[in-house]
């Protein structure tokens, strides 16, 4: 990783114009349910290449409604710190702290609902700090909504019914997600039907409109 | 005082008879003679004499016998030193007391209660308390006899590496009341307190006082003072209460002692008494040379002639006090009082971190104390994951906290100390700028433990184990080094909850999970499942009569992936109809 010197807001914001697309940014899930698994799972298939710990952050709302994040279930060995809070000023000001740190390979925090704290203010702090330190950050939002929000990329993840099992018909297989980004800055949003396996995360195609998804737009 | 033991407190003053004198040429000459008529003489071990000897008996010549070193003394030495001898009898019980108290633990009075120790064969006693002695239970009884004795005996362990820390924190403790303290054996301490105790207004007195603090801590002791260690030592275990001997006692207090108040093995202290020699005033009587050449090579735990030369003060035995630990504290005085002590810390914490780092040292935990105005003390502890001695770190970790501080009606004096200081292992700062060995990483665990509290911050580790709950313990933050997770057999949930939820089953079918059931009030009907997993239960860890689990990897028609499990089967004799939880859900 080259040297992460921090940039000031204002050179950040200079600079943001010609900027292409920042490799770490902040991007947001939402889900409709609140006991689907797919958004952590399409959260943890895009921080599958970095070997220095993961910050993990949950409310205590989303520990207690979606569970704790599980060792032995994740789809490659990921070295996890876990913070559990219990107030969302808490969760912002630990994500902030974390995305300061060079030596995280990612920040994911999970919020339950629409907290007042988590405004436009501090979106847009977690996005300019994850950019100015190529820290990525993923905010995985449950029981909300997409109010306004400084986030570069915003999710909507659902669960489709799995592959079929090639050794069991009865069984569920490989799994798949209907991903929709609804807001880009550096891309055209769209929808796709995506799955993860052990060659990475791929989507496979456009589901209204067939956009190609442009992988290279976001890291 | 004699060159020996110099030590550095100041010494009281004392009349210059009891200066010792150097010792004449010809006295050295008639000395000498004297020892060989002694030797020529072959006097054997006679019959056991009045206990106080003539005066002359002790002024003849002296055989070091260890050394074989011929120490010639024309006159008694007398010790100005004062030794102080604590003995805690019942420390190991006291300590656990305390702890039991602190732990909202601590049995009544009456109610029986040892610490056992691993012995050769079985659990044996190593402290008892009065309810348990009173049932006739002694040290190093068996933990089987002392059962049969009183069925309702509570036996707890000994911490023997606890006790001996806890004893070396109250040595320093004690340098409260003169700065030369040591430990002496298993269960008490020495003080020398030479030229100390006007300060506490005499030697009673402050015996009393030493009694009494540690009597506030919950510890009970025999105190003696003396002018030597084995006469202190003695008097304590075998004498009055807070006894007090001056050196004109001290024949008169030591003859009528046993042998075991030498401070000598079992072994010896029953060799003595075979040989009809029952008191320190019977080996007194003896004479010296005798004595000498039957413990000519006798160590000094049982060298009788030693330790009684160390107990009358004719062979010096300073106390090896060991030094302070360091102590890194920096303080700001202020000229006026002040409400707010965030402008001085870091002017503070840049100087204590040129202490640390001048003793290559960093803390663990950091205090300010501000000592207030009206008298009070308020202070406020921050602790770091890795010891650290970087002032800016430091200073960040105060950040928010200081507003607890009850400032009063200000404060005009600002400590702050590290604690608990460890070697910092330093390492280069690499080419590109950044720091090595997950510096970076260490800061912002402490600083999220300084806001949210160190329990919050926590980090999963594969442990050895085949139940879902119990292959990941969560440790404290960079506490453990990473392990290698070993991959399951079959697939794991990404999440799992804390506590499985029970479900209602709608629609059971006699093998797999059920076909319909209401989880959180809402329906799931069951498309596909994969399963059953059976995983059965610890039974080196659980409860008798725990029931198995079969776990089925089930997905449902709004393509929600779950992990089902029924706890038990049916006709196990282990409770009813097994009941069915969701314990994970699947990405």
């Amino acid at each position: 990783m080259s040297p992460s010197k921090p940039k000031t807001a204002t050179q950040l914001l200079r600079d943001r114009a010609h900027a292409p697309a920042s490799d770490a940014t902040l991007a947001e899930v939402f889900c409709d349910s609140v006991t689907d698994g797919a958004p952590v799972g399409f959260t943890v298939a895009h921080l599958q290449n970095t070997t220095k710990p993961v910050l993990w952050i949950q409310d205590r709302l989303s520990r207690r409604e979606t569970g704790r994040p599980y060792l032995a279930g994740l789809p490659t060995p990921l070295d996890l710190i876990y913070v559990d809070v219990s107030r969302p000023v808490d969760l912002l000001w630990a994500m902030e702290e974390g995305l300061r740190c060079p030596d995280l390979g990612g920040v994911i925090g999970e919020i339950w609902g629409d907290p007042p704290a988590l405004d436009f203010t501090a979106t847009k702090r977690l996005a300019l700090r994850a950019e100015a330190h190529r820290v990525p950050a993923w905010l995985i939002r449950r029981a909300g909504s997409a109010n306004l929000s400084a986030a570069r990329l915003r999710w909507r993840i659902k669960g489709l019914p799995s592959l079929n099992d090639p050794y069991d018909a009865q069984a569920p297989g490989q799994a798949q997600w209907e991903v929709e980004l609804f807001r880009a800055r550096w891309q055209t949003p769209g929808t796709w039907v995506a799955h993860h396996d052990a060659d990475g995360l791929h989507f496979d195609h456009g589901l209204d409109g067939h956009v190609p998804h442009d992988k290279h737009a976001y890291g | 005082m004699t060159t020996k033991d110099k030590l550095p407190v100041l010494a009281r003053h004392t009349p210059p008879k009891d200066t010792p004198k150097p010792i004449a040429p010809d006295q050295l000459e008639q000395a000498v003679a004297a020892l060989r008529d002694a030797l020529e003489a072959e006097v054997r071990s006679p019959a056991p004499k009045p206990p106080v000897p003539p005066p002359v008996s002790k002024k003849v010549g002296r055989v070091g016998a260890a050394a074989g070193a011929v120490t010639l003394p024309t006159q008694t030495k007398t010790s100005t030193r004062r030794i102080i001898a604590i003995h805690l009898p019942d420390f190991a019980m006291e300590r656990w007391e305390r702890w039991a108290t602190a732990h909202s633990m601590r049995p009544p009075e009456d109610l029986p209660v040892v610490l056992a120790l691993d012995g050769a064969h079985g659990p044996t006693v190593y402290a008892a308390n009065r309810a348990a002695r009173s049932e006739g239970i002694t040290q190093s009884t068996r933990i089987v006899d002392a059962r049969a004795l009183c069925p309702t005996l509570r036996v707890e362990f000994a911490d023997i590496g606890g006790d001996q820390a806890a004893l070396g924190k109250l040595m320093l403790w004690a340098r409260r009341w003169c700065p030369w303290t040591a430990i002496d054996g298993p269960a008490g301490l020495v003080l020398d307190t030479t030229g100390s105790d006007h300060l506490w207004g005499g030697e009673a007195v402050m015996l009393r006082d030493i009694e009494e603090r540690l009597a506030r801590l919950g510890l009970s002791a025999n105190l003696s003072c003396a002018p030597t260690h084995g006469t202190a030592w003695a008097l304590s275990r075998l004498g009055g209460v807070r006894e007090i001997c001056t050196t004109a006692q001290l024949d008169m207090r030591l003859s009528p002692m046993p042998v075991r108040a030498l401070r000598i093995d079992g072994g010896t202290v029953q060799l003595l008494q075979r040989l009809g020699l029952k008191t320190v005033g019977d080996l007194m009587a003896v004479p010296r040379i005798s004595l000498a050449r039957r413990f000519s090579k006798a160590a000094l735990a049982q060298n009788p002639l030693l330790r009684l030369d160390q107990m009358t003060g004719q062979l010096a035995e300073p106390i090896s006090a060991a030094a302070d630990p360091p102590r890194f504290t920096v303080q700001a005085n202020l000229a006026e009082p002040v409400q707010d002590p965030t402008p001085h810390l870091p002017g503070l914490c840049s100087a204590l971190c040129v202490n640390l780092e001048a003793a290559g040292v960093g803390a663990r935990r950091i205090t300010v104390t501000v000592y207030r105005t009206d008298g009070e003390v308020r202070h406020i502890t921050v602790k770091t994951a890795v010891a650290s001695r970087d002032a800016n770190h430091i200073r960040r970790l105060f950040d928010n906290k200081l507003d607890r501080i009850d400032p009063g009606f200000g404060f005009d004096l600002i400590t702050l100390s590290a604690h608990g200081v460890e070697p910092v292992r330093t390492g280069q700062i690499h080419l590109d700028g950044t720091q090595p060995d997950n510096a970076a990483l260490a800061q912002l665990i402490d600083r999220l433990s300084a806001r949210l509290g160190a329990k919050l911050i926590s980090q999963p580790v594969p442990a050895p184990s085949h139940l879902p709950e119990r292959a990941e313990v969560w440790n404290a933050a960079l506490a453990a080094p990473t392990v290698q997770r070993q991959q399951p057999p079959t697939r794991r949930p990404l999440k799992i909850f804390d506590h499985p939820e029970e479900i209602k089953v709608l629609y059971a079918v006699p093998e797999g999970p059920p076909a319909q059931f209401v989880w959180r009030k809402v329906t799931h009907r069951v498309v596909r499942y994969a399963g059953p997993e059976r995983i059965a239960p610890e039974w080196w860890k659980d409860m008798p009569g725990t029931r198995l689990r079969d776990y089925y990897d089930i997905e449902d028609q709004k393509a929600h992936r779950l992990w089902l499990y029924r706890e038990g089967v049916w006709g196990d004799m282990r409770g009813n109809d097994p009941r069915w939880f969701v314990h994970g859900v699947f990405a």
